[in-house]
C-alpha cells in the first residue's frame, strides 16, 4: 500500500469540511485553555489527549456502515437503560445525586451514553414504522424518550434530563410530529408554569429568582453569573488581548477551564472574537444540516438532524448561561470546555454524522 | 396504482422533511442570533458599565471562615476545641518540580514520610490549583526558618489555620467523631441543602459522631471581607468586613470524668458501656472500646494508618454502643418476667421444678440449663436471682412469640433508640412475620425457646439494652437517650435546651415492677450471680448478668473457656441501676469475650456507679491482663460462676 493509498483509506470516511470546522474550534479552545489554566501546558496536553482519544472513536464510528449503526440502536438503548436502572437502584445507598456507576475498572455515567442512545433508538423506531406513521407511533416514541429522561431527572440531574429531552424532541419534530400537538404542548407548558412554580422546592425557586437578580446570592451561585457577565462585558469590542483578561487572571472567574471557559475567551477576544466564534459554530452547524439534507434514509435523516440541533442547543445553553440569559446548569461548551467525557460523546455523534455523509453513495448505487 | 401512491407519499414525505429542516435551520439561526444580540448588548452597549465593574473587581470578596463551636461536657470540661497553628502549604500548579521542592523544604522543616504520603493522597483528591497542606503544626522556629528562605520557594506559603483538637483523644472518639476535609459527597450534600455559599472557604466538615450530627450548630456563619487587590492579586487594603459568626457550643450530658473512669475500668477488654440518667434519658457515659485517635482523620489519614485501623481484629472503628449487635443473653430475663406478669401467664408464686433441662412436648431435644442438674424448685424471684434458663424456656413457650414481640418492642428492642448520632443499627427482635420474610420459613416452637433466654435470632445493641434498663429503673417511663443537653449561642451566650421529648409511660403494674426490681437487687447480694458487684457498697444496686454466646455448643458438649480460642469466648453482659429506691444511674456493660457477666462486666459498672453516686475515684490498680483464661472470684463472697 503506498502512502497515498493509506492516506486515502484513513480519510475515506471523514467529512473534510466538518473536520476543518471542528479542528479550528478545538485549536482556539486549546489556546484559550492555556490562558484559562494560568499557562498550564499540562492542562493543554491533557485536553489534547482527550481530543485524540475521542477522535479515534470518531474515526471508528465514521467507518461503520449505516446498517451497523441501525443495528446498534436497540442494544445501546437497552444497555443504557439497564445502567440507568442500576444507578437508580444503587443510588439509594449514597447521599445526594448519584450519576456514576462503578463497573469495576472504571466509573461511567450512563446518562452520557443516553445522549446518543435515545435519539438513535427513536430514529430506529421511526424507520421501522416509516410506511404509515400514526399518532400511536409518536406516542410510543415519546415513551422511549420519557423513560430514560425520568430516570435521569430522578438522579437528580435536571440539566442532562432537559438536554436529552431536547434531542428526543428534535427527532419527533423532524419525524413530522403534527403542529397541533406541538402547539398543544407549548400552551400546556406556558399554562403549567405557575403550577410548577407552586410545586417547586424553595431552593429551586431561589435559583430561578437568581437568574433575574444574581446579586441576591453574591457569594453562591449568583457569583458565577455576575463574574461571567463582567468578564464578557468588560471584554468590549476588541477584547483585552490574549492572556490579559483581568477577570481570569485575578481568580474571579469560577470553573474557568470547564463550564465558564467562554468567559475567558470572550474577555480576551471581545465582540470581534465572539463573532468569529459564532461563525465557526455556524459553519459546523451548517455542515451538519447539509449532511442531514443529503441523508439517504429516514433513520439517517432523523439522526443527523437531531445531532446537529442538539449540538446547537449545547452551544447556545452554555454561552447563554455565561452571558446571563439562562440559569446556571452544568453544560460544557461543546468542543471547547476542558473535559474528556463530554468530548467523547460529542465526537461519537460527529462520527455518526460522517458515517451518514460518506456511506450514502454506496447505498444509492 | 399502488406504486404511484407510495411514490407520491415518498415525495410528500421528502417535502415535509425539507420543510422541517428549514424550520430547524431557522431555529438554529435564531439561537445564534440571540447570543449575538446579547454579546452586542454586553460588549458594545454596556461595555463601559462592565468595564468599571471589572476595574472595581480589584475588590475581591473573601470569605472568612467562622470558628467551629466548642463541645463541653455537663460540667464545662472541654471535649473539642480549636487552636491556631501554622501550616506549610503548596499550590502544585505554581510549582514546577514538586518532588525537588519538597526535598528542599525538608532541609528547613521536618517532613516525615507520613506527611509525604498524606500530601500525595491530597494531590490525588484535589485540583492542581488548590493549596494543599504538606506539614501541619509548625513550631515557631520552623516558621522563622522558612520565612527567611521563602523567596526560594514560589508557590509555597505559610498559613495560620485553626485546628480541631480532642483533649480526650480516643476516649471520646466514638462519641464526638471527628471532622475531616470536605470531599465530593459532602459537596453534593451541601448543594442539596443549598448551603454551599456558607461553606466557601471552609475546608473541614463533621464526618462522624456528634461532629456530624450537629454540623449545622457547630459550623457557624461565614463572614465576608472585601479586600482591594493589586494587579497581581495581592491584598492591599481591607474595605469592608462583615465578621463571621462562630458556631454554637454544644453542652453534653456526658460527664468527662465518668467517661474516663469507665474507659479505664475496661482494662484491656474490648466492649461497650452506656450510663444513662433514667429520670430524663441523658447519657452520662458512652464508651466503645477500643477507640482510635481522631486527630489521625482531621489532618487526612495516610493509607497505612487507615489500613491498620480498618484491618485490626479489634475493629477500633466500629462504634459498638451504636452499631454492635449481640445476643442479649440472660439480661433479657427481667423483661421476660415483666411480660409474663403483664400477660398473666405467670403469677409471682408459680413454681417449676427444674431438672436442668427443658423439653418441648413431643420432642426429645434437651434445651439445657446452664447448671447441670438444675436449680430445684424455682419461682419468678429466684429465676432472676440465679438466672434459671429452664424457667424462661417454659415461660416463652407459654407466652408465645407474638406476645414476646409485642411487649419487648415496647421497651425499644428491635428499634433504633433515636439517639442524636448517625448510623445507629436497630438490633433484631424476631417475629413470625420477620422469619417468613427473611428465611421463607414458618416460626417453630424451638425458635421461641431460644428467644426466651435472649439467644436464637434476637440481637440487641448496648444502647438499646441501656435504654430499656433505664426505662425499667424509671418505673416504666422511658425517655429517648440523648447526648446534647443544650446549645449555647456563641454571641449572646444564651442557652437553648434541645426539646426534651416527654417520657413514654408503659403503664406497668407497680407490684410487678417491685418484684422484678427486688429480684434484680438480690442478684447483687450473696447468692446472686453478681454478688461481687455490690460487696461493700453503701448504696443498693439492682443488676442482671448475661452471657452472649459467640459460638454454638453441640448437644451434650460442655463449655470450657480455657479450651476455646480467646475471640470465641462468650461475651459478658451486666445491666444495672442504682440506688434501687430512687435510681439515679443505669449502667449497661458489655465485655467482649469476657466470659461471665458477674466476674468481668459487673465490676466495671460498679466503678462507674461509685464515682457517679459517691464521687469515689478508683485506685489505680494493676490492670486486668485480659481476657484471662480464668478470672479469680472475689475473696470471701460466694460467686456463682455462671450466668
Amino acid at each position: 500500500m503506498t502512502r497515498r493509498q493509506l492516506w486515502q483509506r484513513i480519510t475515506e470516511h471523514l467529512d473534510l469540511p466538518l473536520l476543518a470546522g471542528m479542528g479550528l474550534l478545538m485549536l482556539v479552545s486549546l489556546l484559550t485553555l492555556y490562558s484559562a489554566s494560568d499557562h498550564s501546558l499540562e492542562r493543554v496536553f491533557s485536553q489534547g489527549r482527550n481530543i485524540l482519544v475521542a477522535f479515534c472513536c470518531l474515526w471508528v464510528v465514521a467507518n461503520l456502515p449505516l446498517h451497523y449503526l441501525m443495528r446498534a440502536a436497540v442494544p445501546i438503548y437497552v444497555f443504557g437503560m439497564t445502567l440507568l436502572i442500576g444507578v437508580a437502584l444503587f443510588g439509594e445507598i449514597s447521599h445526594g445525586a448519584r450519576r456514576w456507576l462503578n463497573i469495576g475498572v472504571t466509573t461511567i455515567q450512563p446518562s452520557e451514553l443516553m445522549k446518543i442512545g435515545v435519539p438513535m433508538m427513536m430514529a430506529w423506531y421511526f424507520e421501522k414504522h416509516e410506511a404509515a406513521l400514526t399518532f400511536k407511533n409518536y406516542a410510543i416514541a415519546a415513551g422511549l424518550l420519557l423513560l430514560p429522561v425520568g430516570l435521569i431527572a430522578r438522579q437528580p440531574d435536571l440539566g442532562t434530563a432537559l438536554l436529552i429531552s431536547a434531542s428526543g424532541f428534535y427527532v419527533l419534530f423532524l419525524a413530522g410530529l403534527s403542529w397541533r400537538i406541538i402547539g398543544g404542548l407549548t400552551v400546556t407548558a406556558i399554562l403549567s408554569a405557575p403550577v410548577l412554580w407552586s410545586l417547586m422546592h424553595d431552593y429551586q425557586r431561589h435559583r430561578v429568582e437568581m437568574l433575574f437578580d444574581p446579586s441576591q446570592d453574591a457569594l453562591g451561585k449568583g457569583y458565577h453569573t455576575i463574574q461571567g457577565m463582567i468578564a464578557v462585558g468588560s471584554g468590549g469590542i476588541f477584547g483585552k488581548g490574549y492572556l490579559k483578561g483581568t477577570q481570569t487572571h485575578l481568580d474571579f472567574l469560577p470553573e474557568r477551564t470547564t463550564d465558564f471557559i467562554f468567559a475567558v475567551y470572550s474577555e480576551e477576544f471581545g465582540l470581534i472574537g465572539n463573532l468569529i466564534l459564532l461563525a465557526m459554530y455556524f459553519f459546523v452547524i451548517g455542515r451538519g444540516f447539509i449532511i442531514t439534507a443529503n441523508a439517504s434514509t429516514y433513520f439517517t435523516r432523523l439522526m443527523a438532524g437531531s445531532i446537529t440541533l442538539t449540538f446547537t442547543t449545547y452551544a447556545f445553553v452554555n454561552m447563554g448561561m455565561v452571558s446571563g440569559i439562562l440559569p446556571i446548569v452544568g453544560v460544557p461548551l461543546p468542543m471547547f470546555s476542558y473535559g474528556g467525557t463530554s468530548m467523547l460523546t460529542l465526537l461519537l455523534g460527529f462520527g455518526i454524522l460522517m458515517s451518514i455523509q460518506t456511506h450514502k453513495k454506496l447505498v444509492k448505487s | 396504482m399502488n406504486k404511484r401512491i407510495e411514490l407520491k407519499n415518498h415525495q410528500q414525505e421528502i417535502f415535509n422533511f425539507r420543510l422541517r429542516l428549514f424550520i430547524s435551520i431557522g431555529f438554529a439561526l435564531l439561537l445564534l442570533g440571540t447570543l449575538l444580540a446579547r454579546f452586542v448588548y454586553l460588549q458594545a452597549v454596556r461595555h463601559d458599565y462592565y468595564q468599571t465593574l471589572a476595574e472595581k473587581n480589584r475588590i475581591s470578596v473573601v470569605p472568612i471562615v467562622p470558628n467551629r463551636g466548642l463541645i463541653l461536657d455537663r460540667n464545662g470540661v472541654v471535649l473539642a476545641h480549636n487552636y491556631s497553628g501554622y501550616t506549610l502549604e503548596i499550590t502544585p500548579s505554581k510549582v514546577s518540580d514538586l518532588q525537588g521542592t519538597i526535598n528542599e523544604l525538608a532541609t528547613l522543616v521536618d517532613i516525615a514520610p507520613r506527611d509525604r504520603k498524606r500530601f500525595k493522597k491530597l494531590m490525588a483528591e484535589s485540583h492542581d490549583f488548590e493549596t494543599l497542606m504538606i506539614r501541619s503544626r509548625l513550631s515557631d522556629e520552623e516558621v522563622a526558618r522558612f520565612a527567611a528562605q521563602q523567596y526560594r520557594f514560589p508557590g509555597v506559603e505559610i498559613k495560620a489555620r485553626l485546628f480541631r483538637e480532642y483533649p480526650y483523644s480516643e476516649k471520646t472518639a466514638h462519641l464526638l467523631g471527628y471532622i475531616g476535609r470536605i470531599n465530593q459527597s459532602d459537596v453534593d450534600r451541601l448543594e442539596e441543602n443549598d448551603a454551599t455559599a456558607n461553606y466557601r472557604g471552609t475546608d473541614y466538615i463533621g464526618k462522624t459522631g456528634l461532629e456530624q450530627y450537629y454540623e449545622n450548630e457547630l459550623h457557624g456563619t461565614t463572614g465576608i471581607e472585601q479586600v482591594e487587590v493589586d494587579s497581581a492579586g495581592r491584598a492591599v487594603r481591607i474595605i469592608s468586613r462583615s465578621p463571621p459568626i462562630s458556631g454554637n457550643t454544644l453542652v453534653l450530658s456526658i460527664d468527662a470524668k465518668l467517661q474516663e473512669i469507665a474507659e479505664e475500668a475496661f482494662g484491656n477488654y474490648r466492649g461497650a458501656l452506656v450510663a444513662i440518667d433514667p429520670a430524663n434519658g441523658e447519657v452520662l457515659a458512652f464508651v466503645s472500646r477500643p477507640g482510635y485517635d481522631p486527630s489521625l482523620f482531621v489532618d487526612g489519614i495516610d493509607a497505612e494508618s487507615w489500613k491498620e485501623l480498618n484491618e485490626s481484629p479489634d475493629h477500633p472503628l466500629n462504634n459498638r454502643v451504636l452499631r454492635g449487635q449481640y445476643p442479649s443473653g440472660s439480661t433479657i430475663k427481667p423483661f421476660m418476667a415483666l411480660a409474663g406478669l403483664f400477660y398473666n401467664i405467670r403469677s409471682p408464686s408459680h413454681t417449676i421444678s427444674d431438672p436442668g433441662y427443658y423439653t418441648l412436648s413431643g420432642s426429645s431435644h434437651h434445651y439445657r440449663d446452664w447448671k447441670q442438674g438444675g436449680h430445684g424448685t424455682v419461682d419468678m424471684f429466684k429465676s432472676i436471682v440465679i438466672s434459671c434458663d429452664t424457667y424462661y424456656y417454659g415461660l416463652a413457650i407459654d407466652m408465645g412469640i407474638d406476645n414476646i414481640f409485642e411487649f419487648l418492642s415496647r421497651f425499644g428492642f428491635g428499634k433504633k433508640t433515636g439517639i442524636d448520632l448517625e448510623g445507629e443499627t436497630s438490633g433484631l427482635l424476631p417475629s413470625q412475620e420477620w422469619k417468613m420474610k427473611r428465611f421463607k420459613q414458618r416460626w417453630y416452637a424451638g425458635d421461641t425457646v431460644s428467644v426466651g433466654i435472649g439467644q436464637g435470632y434476637s440481637l440487641v445493641t448496648p444502647l438499646q439494652l441501656a435504654s430499656a434498663t433505664a426505662t425499667l429503673a424509671n418505673g416504666g417511663v422511658g425517655y429517648k437517650p440523648h447526648l446534647v443537653r443544650e446549645v449555647k449561642n456563641s454571641r449572646t451566650n444564651e442557652s437553648r435546651k434541645l426539646d426534651n421529648q416527654p417520657g413514654i409511660d408503659m403503664k406497668l403494674d407497680p407490684s410487678h415492677l417491685d418484684l422484678v426490681r427486688r429480684a434484680m437487687m438480690a442478684v447483687t447480694q450473696p447468692g446472686g450471680t453478681a454478688a461481687q458487684a455490690s460487696a461493700g457498697a453503701s448504696y443498693t444496686i439492682a443488676g442482671k448478668t448475661g452471657t452472649a454466646q459467640v459460638i454454638g455448643m453441640k448437644q451434650g458438649e460442655k463449655y470450657d473457656a480455657s479450651k476455646i480460642d480467646e475471640r470465641h469466648r462468650d461475651h459478658a453482659w451486666f445491666i444495672s441501676f442504682a440506688p434501687v429506691e430512687q435510681p439515679r444511674i443505669a449502667v449497661v456493660v458489655l465485655a467482649e469475650n469476657g466470659g461471665h457477666g458477674g466476674g468481668t462486666a459487673a465490676p466495671i459498672a460498679r466503678k462507674v456507679m461509685d464515682y457517679y453516686l459517691l464521687g469515689k475515684v478508683p485506685q489505680p490498680v494493676v490492670p486486668v491482663i485480659a481476657p484471662a483464661s480464668s478470672i479469680p472470684a472475689a475473696s470471701g463472697i460466694p460467686e456463682i460462676e455462671a450466668d
